[in-house]
């Protein structure tokens, strides 16, 4: 095995000289011409590289075994050699034997697939939970037990659009980082409740052997223990719409007392950024919070021009809602608009984000506050919800 | 059998004197009121090759824009829908109306039936296909485009998509409702129009792997009809059936999609059997090896493929039993594979050997076809395929058995029979040059995508992580050069009908056996209008 890795390595560098010598393996995520599966740093993702292992080589000897056969007869049997056809055309021994035979190789190649598969489903004991939730076009994680219980946020691609569009070279991590990736602590059990917003996601991560649907409506579990501190990176495999391919996942695996750490950092962050419900926003509070929000949550689709995508995505500049009385504008926003791609914001947002998110379109653009009430406060939002 | 065959008889005649009352139609009429067979399946050769076309190029503008990492040409709504198209066409337009086309042309031809059982409804299972043509083409230019929701049409996703949307949803209720009536056809034909003589266990191995496709095809395109019909209510009329927040379940399209879905790869490939089936023995010079056990394998592999769906699923969660069961479900079909490939070998063994090109397509199907069903295998393995679910990895797979092996069959199939459609040979020099040009460029394509599978490159991506450029850049040259050699396929084949060749033979190769080759070549319009005797 060893050698047939080291043939693999040799291959690897050979091709990797060809085109694009300046990119570098990158770090928990793809090698640069990469031709196996990640060496994995949980006992799951090792298991699933030996089982990978074992079928290529029982394939490969199958493999050689036939094609020898037929190439030597391809060689041997020909016309042009003088070869006589035989007129044999069946042989009950013979046939029994290729049914038989390969039945058995089946039972031997399930017996050790079993036990893994046992192994990844089994979430019993699990050190600590988090849930994730995929949304068009990020993912959202919350810390359900632990030090961190409550800590919630959402991860979004951190690469510059610059970069997609091809005016700025691309990073290290090119569609591959995120603003706040999942942090958790090394060798513990952490089970994983995967659930969606809007459609199905996947969420994926090779080097830890992970890979769960997300559904929505519905929670499914799976797990990992990650023996190695790093980062390592994943990204949604189950096309999800547009931006299918920009919402990468990346698990930021400490140590024990960075773990702690860092949740007692959130957990006081969590408590100094709680919008306090009493206070009286001002207009140009709520346009300069609701820039923010925008850009995180709607400029996807809206367009920072706020004109939309022609066909798919509605334009925000100049629309009927937007401009009309604010019950039905916090009303979308709070239920979503169902058969489109507009989900309900209710439980992403709080009520000032909501409230400063509308705000912003209303005074935005075109719009500039010209529409009807052209200023929502929370307290309307809380008032619809 | 002798019951079969006064049923036979009676049957016969009533299709015979049918015949008779219509002389052959002459300018467009001869094409639109179709009623023979030959005439039908060249229209469905024709229109899947169109379709080929469409797909590929389809295909091309997907290759283009991943020459290299970042957005160079397409937006990735745009980037969706082509995927999504390019499955769609190859699957629906493509794929199976060629072996349609072939079961038209050659059924009844092997069997020694005047035409098909039902020759006004053949007719009309043709013409629906250029409407569903049309139907998915033009969803390209609606509000919001074709859909983008991948050629599985998941829910909820599909609740998302535009008008276009439904426009395919009509286009594929139309493809199936074709699907189910060629199917009936080729059953009632092949029987209860067999020539005398001619019992189940004679019929040529096409007619075999096509009786039991059809079956398949009436079985499950009613579910797909069912699935989509559902997705179709829950967009417009409020129904909830795969929304969680109305008390459906999104998962429950999927189990429904893929109870169609897996008989529907096995759709594909089973009549491609038969035509290797008919093919290896021609051209080795000695008679299939076991007959009886190629009819049984494939009995087995259409019974299993019933039972098997969820592995397209493992990734969605299910209880430990389910995955343990559908992953030993999945791994016996090898068995009933391997022992097809072995029988083609053992045909070949002590054979008396040529290599003209429908046996290089045949050998080359059952190589390259092969390495597509070892990684089916590595595939079954739940923990493996879950690693690489929804990778580049699946996707190297089943255009393993999808283009090497079905698409190398058809090519397989079409010279094998083209001196008979035509009544030229193909210039088999050219001929070569197609196969080599196809066989390599196909494996410079599909080949690197395992490694960037392996290494983690999700599909339907329409852009990447610059670690995997190189593997996607040999895949896109790969792509376009199958693309271009496909397009010396058509010149040979449009050369053969010109009658630029040397005029074929009634038995152009001289270890073919079979009905068809006792007419002369080209096939006269009508055939077998006394039903040849079969010992």
């Amino acid at each position: 095995m060893k050698k047939f890795r080291g043939l693999l390595v040799a291959c690897a560098m050979l091709m990797s000289g060809m085109v694009g010598a300046q990119v570098k393996d990158m770090p928990g995520g793809p090698r640069v011409n990469q031709l196996n599966l990640p060496e994995g740093v949980s006992q799951v993702a090792r298991d699933v590289v030996g089982l990978h292992y074992m079928m290529l080589i029982i394939c490969l000897v199958i493999f050689v075994a036939v094609f020898g056969v037929m190439f030597y007869s391809i060689w041997a049997h020909r016309k042009s050699r003088g070869a006589k056809s035989a007129s044999f055309h069946e042989h009950v021994g013979v046939e029994v034997a290729w049914t038989v035979v390969p039945f058995l190789i089946v039972i031997a190649m399930a017996l050790p697939a079993t036990r893994t598969v046992v192994a990844m489903k089994d979430t019993s004991g699990a050190d600590m939970t988090i849930k994730v939730t995929g949304y068009q076009w990020k993912w959202g994680y919350e810390y359900i037990d632990g030090s961190a219980k409550g800590v919630k946020y959402l991860s979004n691609l951190a690469t510059p659009r610059a970069q997609i569009e091809n005016k700025e070279p691309k990073g290290p991590f090119y569609l591959m980082e995120v603003d706040h990736p999942l942090v958790v602590p090394v060798g513990k059990k952490i089970k994983v409740a995967v659930t969606a917003g809007d459609v199905i996601h996947s969420w994926m991560v090779p080097e830890l052997g992970v890979k769960q649907d997300a559904i929505p409506g519905f929670i499914r579990n799976t797990w990992f223990r990650a023996d190695k501190v790093g980062e390592f990176r994943g990204q949604c495999t189950e096309l999800c719409g547009k931006d299918h391919a920009f919402m990468p996942i990346v698990v930021k695996v400490v140590s024990e007392a960075d773990f702690a750490k860092w949740s007692d950092e959130q957990q006081k962050l969590l408590a100094a950024s709680a919008d306090d419900p009493n206070k009286e926003w001002t207009q140009a509070e709520l346009v300069a919070r609701g820039e923010k929000v925008y850009a995180a949550n709607c400029v996807a689709c809206h367009q920072g021009s706020g004109k939309g995508v022609q066909g798919a995505f509605p334009a925000l500049d100049g629309s009927k809602v937007v401009l009309g009385p604010k019950a039905e504008q916090i009303a979308v926003l709070l239920k979503g608009r169902s058969g489109t791609a507009m989900q309900s914001f209710a439980a992403q947002l709080n009520d000032v984000e909501i409230a400063a998110v509308i705000t912003y379109t209303r005074n935005t653009w075109g719009n500039g506050g010209k529409g009807q009430d052209p200023m929502v406060a929370p307290a309307d939002v809380k008032a619809a919800r | 059998m002798s019951s079969v065959t006064a049923d036979h008889v009676s049957g016969h005649d009533h299709a015979h004197d049918h015949d008779h009352g219509h002389a052959m139609l002459h300018g467009w009429r001869r094409w639109l009121f179709a009623t023979n067979h030959k005439d039908i399946g060249t229209m469905y050769l024709i229109f899947s090759f169109a379709m080929l076309l469409e797909g590929g190029t389809l295909a091309l503008l997907l290759r283009t824009e991943l020459f290299e990492p970042g957005l160079q040409f397409f937006r990735p709504e745009l980037f969706n829908q082509f995927t999504t198209m390019h499955g769609l066409i190859m699957v629906f337009g493509a794929i199976m109306p060629a072996f349609v086309g072939f079961a038209n042309w050659m059924v009844p031809l092997q069997i020694g039936a005047s035409d098909m059982a039902f020759a006004r409804m053949n007719n009309f299972s043709f013409w629906l296909l250029p409407v569903a043509a049309v139907l998915l083409t033009t969803s390209f230019f609606v509000p919001g485009g074709a859909t983008a929701a991948g050629w599985t049409l998941y829910a909820p996703l599909t609740a998302q998509m535009g008008p276009g949307m439904d426009l395919t949803i009509f286009a594929v209720h139309i493809m199936g409702a074709s699907s189910i009536m060629g199917a009936i056809n080729i059953v009632v034909t092949i029987l209860n129009m067999r020539a005398p003589g001619m019992t189940l266990m004679k019929m040529p191995l096409f007619c075999w792997t096509w009786l039991i496709t059809a079956y398949l095809l009436i079985a499950v395109m009613p579910v797909l009809a069912a699935a989509i019909t559902m997705v179709l209510t829950d967009r417009h009329f409020g129904t909830g059936f795969f929304n969680a927040a109305a008390g459906g379940d999104p998962v429950l399209y999927q189990h429904i999609f893929w109870f169609f879905g897996h008989p529907e790869v096995y759709i594909m490939i089973l009549p491609a059997f038969g035509i290797v089936s008919a093919i290896v023995p021609a051209f080795a010079r000695k008679k299939l090896f076991g007959y009886a056990s190629m009819v049984y394998a494939t009995a087995s592999i259409a019974i299993l493929s019933f039972i098997v769906w969820a592995h397209h699923m493992f990734a969605t969660g299910m209880p430990v039993t389910a995955q343990l069961y559908f992953m030993y479900a999945t791994m016996l079909i090898s068995i009933p594979t391997g022992v097809k490939v072995f029988n083609w070998v053992a045909t070949m063994w002590k054979g008396s050997m040529t290599f003209e090109t429908p046996m290089l397509f045949a050998v080359g199907f059952i190589f390259v076809f092969t390495i597509g069903g070892f990684t089916g295998l590595i595939l079954s393995m739940a923990p493996i395929d879950i690693q690489v679910h929804d990778t580049y990895y699946v996707v190297a797979h089943f255009h393993y058995v999808l283009v090497a092996g079905s698409l190398f069959a058809l090519f397989a199939g079409t010279y094998y029979w083209l001196p008979k459609w035509c009544g030229y040979m193909y210039d088999e020099k050219l001929g070569k040059i197609h196969f080599w040009s196809s066989m390599i460029s196909f494996n410079v394509t599909f080949f690197p995508m395992h490694f960037l599978g392996l290494a983690g490159m999700p599909r339907r991506y329409a852009d990447y992580a610059a670690q995997f450029t190189d593997f996607h850049q040999i895949a896109t040259i790969g792509a376009f050069w199958f693309g271009i050699s496909q397009l010396l396929f058509l010149y040979i084949i449009l050369k053969a009908y010109a009658g630029k060749g040397t005029p074929a033979a009634a038995k152009p190769w001289d270890g073919a056996e079979g009905l068809e080759w006792t007419v002369p070549s080209p096939a006269p319009f009508h055939t077998f209008e006394t039903p040849p005797e079969v010992k």
